[in-house]
């Protein structure tokens, strides 16, 4: 046999890059996908600009807790803080760093952090601020995500494909309002009921709340604005007649660091 | 073996080498047994056979069915060669729309070609009727290995989202 | 060339296996994370990003400082600098193979990764960056192996190796710069968002890269045959001291303009790190240690004496090392994320499991660099006899 390793590295390296070549280009030319006929459900809720508009003054701590144990509920959030079995049990910590939140409150000081006054109203020290995505015209997020799985719909809606998400957590860093959270460990141990309308996450993927776009499919408002009693509306900031923009119309609104140029669609009336 | 004489664009000549191969019991010895390991899968199971897959259609779900409804979305043969590419096709459109430079939902309906309406939902839909997925689903995969992750995520038993409200 | 490292001292021996474990037990810990999740490490909602992200930062420094002894030799025929820029290469191959580990260990879906590829966002920066570290480790793995092969065989390296190190030089620059776009352009992070980011990720790469390789050179001459060259180390020296002094005038610039200002976004951050906040400051000795210890290496080396004497070299290119590596390491991730959006202070700091990882993949960079380093001196060895 006349041949020097040089030559056989060589040989062996095309056939391997053949190999694998050959399987890629396969997959690439491989019969067509389906065509599915895929419609919109009859009577589901379309908009041009989804918008939502949180009347702090209807809003007492029940209501609010209330709207935050709905929201998670049906999307199968896990409670880390409370876990469901004494087992599970996490040093605080540790739950503190796992917890996933999509819709919590927080004081006006760490909502709208720089934007209160010395001597603050004390109602509205003490008024819990429901805090979640904004839902941004500009947002960050999705300009940072290497793969789109965090992407903005034509509707507005900054949606999550948990099926394409790598778990790079680029999006945490870029979100301005601390609206995201990771999968730090399983989550499903942690969820007190499944809902069975929608999955759970697995570990190592980054979630947020939806505007609950599964919701608005069905023609439903979002479980929170449900939840509320009136405290919370929801609805086309592009249509002259809807909910939100008559209480824009009506309320002085603010919205969570509007400096940053996110342009977020959540309006609060204090 | 032809000099690198060009490679370089200098004149250069690799020093002449005596073409045998070295240590060639030891290579004969290695490519044995890389030969043999590499072919395990074909000898290891010699003469052993792996009951069929039985898929168990008896689900609550489906004997409530009329005896004309007792049919899939889809025909029983395409399903069988298509439903990943479907569910997928389903998860595209319903998560975001097909073409990836148009970001909305193109709905959640899926209508089948015989014009029936069904809720595009591996755990709604599918999951509704096949309730049993370690007679029904896992029969099959289990059989030709494959461990489809659907299941971290998606439920494996559901209501109609309306109803469960 | 390969046979070069597969021969060698008892020691050389000795060295591989001690890494080559290290390795292993990262990969195991690592096994474990892949299981559990990446909730094993100190990271959680509030500082999402931690020792993993900020080694890649860190390496991704090292890596580029390749380009100063690259960029003397063929741009400005500084002959000197010819017997150490293969040292340079391959210090740069190891470092940027750590990068490119320590992303694949941060990430939580690494089964995913070929995503970024399927789905290309020329809008993020961390496509890029995944693009031009990747060149990068190519670039440098064809440069030096060609060049020194070239060497072996007393010939001079082709064209289009030539044109490659030349392609190398902005290459090196836009690595780093790209690393520093991913901090640098996020709206809601005040302690990253200044201008002068990038320059201060260049000037402490500058500064920890060459000392680094100084550190690595005198430890070749003193364990082969092959010596680098007086000159050329003090070279890097004064590399050395300049980028120092630079990083540290950066980091006062900063100071300056968040602390003029009055602006308590970005205040708070500093005050984070500096004299704690909310009663938390855990990471306070180290930042001062890091800036008092920077600026004091900094001014120590501008002493041309402190740098003849190669001992005193020597120290303080450790210390530049260590002071940049906790400005870098520790400093600019925690900073980043503390307080949190909410204004809320969530400390950080490594679980065992996640340091333990981390120094697998020190220890799969050293590997690799010994393994590289073993070629490139061996080689040099023979051309001397």
């Amino acid at each position: 046999m006349g041949i020097d390793r040089r030559e056989f590295i060589r040989i062996a390296g095309l056939s391997t890059l053949l190999g694998l070549g050959g399987k890629g280009a396969f997959e690439l030319l491989a019969p067509g996908r389906v065509e599915a006929e895929i419609i919109p459900t009859p009577g589901s809720m379309q908009a041009k600009r989804w918008a939502m508009v949180i009347n702090q003054k209807k809003l007492y701590d029940a209501t609010a807790q209330q709207c935050a144990a709905a929201c998670h509920r049906v999307h199968n959030v896990p409670d880390f803080i409370n876990p469901p079995d004494d087992k599970l049990k996490l040093n605080p910590a540790v739950a503190h760093r796992y917890q996933i939140k999509w819709l919590w409150t927080e004081h006006f000081h760490n909502a709208f952090p720089g934007d209160a006054p010395p001597h603050l109203a004390e109602k509205v020290e003490h008024m819990p601020f429901l805090v979640l995505c904004n839902h941004c015209a500009n947002p960050p997020c999705v300009r940072v995500c290497p793969t789109k799985a965090t992407f903005q719909r034509e509707d507005g809606i900054v949606m999550m494909d948990m099926h394409r998400c790598i778990g790079c957590r680029f999006c945490m860093a870029g979100c301005p309002f601390g609206a995201r959270s990771f999968n730090w460990r399983d989550p499903r141990p942690y969820v007190k009921e499944q809902y069975p309308g929608y999955p759970t996450r697995e570990i190592g993927v980054v979630e947020k709340c939806t505007f609950c776009a599964e919701r608005l499919a069905q023609g439903l408002q979002p479980a929170c604005v449900e939840a509320s009693g009136g405290a919370m509306v929801f609805g086309d900031l592009e249509d002259e007649k809807s909910q939100v923009r008559e209480y824009l119309r009506k309320y002085f609104t603010i919205r969570r660091k509007a400096h940053l140029g996110t342009n977020p669609q959540v309006y609060y009336i204090v | 073996m032809a000099d690198y004489k060009n490679e370089f664009g200098f004149f250069a000549e690799r020093p002449k080498v005596e073409k045998k191969i070295f240590d060639r019991n030891k290579v004969i010895v290695g490519v044995v047994i890389f030969l043999a390991m590499i072919t395990i899968p074909l000898w290891h199971n010699l003469g052993k056979t792996v009951a069929a897959p039985a898929p168990k259609l008896d689900t609550p779900a489906i004997q409530k069915l009329a005896e004309k409804d007792k049919k899939c979305v889809m025909p029983k043969e395409w399903m069988r060669a298509n439903h990943m590419q479907m569910l997928v096709d389903w998860r595209d459109n319903v998560v975001r729309t097909k073409e990836q430079n148009v970001t909305t939902s193109r709905g959640r309906e899926f209508v089948a070609p015989d014009g029936k309406q069904y809720l595009a939902s591996l755990t709604n839909t599918c999951m509704e009727c096949h309730s049993n997925k370690a007679q029904f689903c896992d029969q099959c995969h289990n059989y030709v290995a494959v461990a489809p992750n659907c299941w971290g995520c998606h439920l494996e038993t559901g209501k109609k989202l309306v109803e469960a409200k | 060339m390969l046979e070069k490292a597969l021969v060698g001292t008892k020691r050389y021996y000795g060295l591989l296996a001690i890494l080559a474990g290290l390795f292993a037990l990262g990969f195991l810990f690592y096994l474990k994370q892949l299981n559990v999740g990446l909730g094993i490490t100190g990271m959680g909602r509030d500082v999402s990003w931690g020792l993993y992200i900020s080694q890649f930062t860190y390496l991704v420094g090292v890596a580029a400082s390749a380009v100063m002894v690259v960029l003397p030799y063929y741009l400005h025929n500084y002959k000197a600098f010819g017997r150490v820029t293969i040292l340079g290469e391959f210090l740069a191959v190891a470092a940027v193979s750590m990068c490119v580990t320590f992303v694949l260990v941060d990430m939580g879906r690494p089964d995913r990764v070929f995503n970024v590829f399927k789905y290309p966002t020329p809008g993020s920066v961390m496509f890029w960056d995944i693009i031009v570290l990747n060149g990068y480790l190519v670039l440098n793995i064809l440069i030096g192996w060609n060049v020194l092969e070239c060497e072996r065989h007393s010939m001079a390296p082709p064209k289009w190796v030539k044109f490659l190190s030349y392609v190398s030089i902005p290459w090196a620059v836009s690595i780093h710069t790209v690393t520093a776009f991913l901090y640098a352009g996020l709206p809601g992070r005040g302690y990253w968002l200044t201008a002068i980011l990038a320059p201060r990720f260049l000037s402490s790469a500058f500064a920890a890269g060459p000392a680094l390789l100084i550190l690595l050179c005198l430890l070749v001459r003193k364990y082969s045959k092959f010596d680098p060259g007086k000159e050329q180390i003090q070279t890097l020296a004064k590399v050395v001291t300049y980028a120092t002094l630079i990083n540290v005038f950066f980091f006062f610039c900063e100071v300056f303009t968040v602390f003029y200002s009055q602006l308590p976004d970005h205040m708070a951050h500093f005050q984070y790190l500096f004299v704690g906040l909310d009663g938390k400051g855990q990471l306070v000795p180290l930042m001062w240690f890091s800036i008092v210890g920077m600026t004091l290496a900094a001014l120590f080396l501008v002493n041309p004496k402190l740098r003849k004497n190669e001992c005193t070299l020597a120290a303080l290119c450790g210390l530049v090392i260590i002071t940049t590596w906790l400005d870098k390491g520790l400093g600019l991730m925690t900073g980043g994320f503390v307080p949190n959006p909410m204004e809320q202070v969530t400390e950080y700091w490594p679980t065992a499991p996640e340091a333990i990882i981390s120094l697998g993949v020190w220890a799969m960079g050293f590997l690799i660099l010994t393994l590289l380093y073993k070629i490139a001196v061996s080689i040099k060895e023979e051309i001397k006899s």
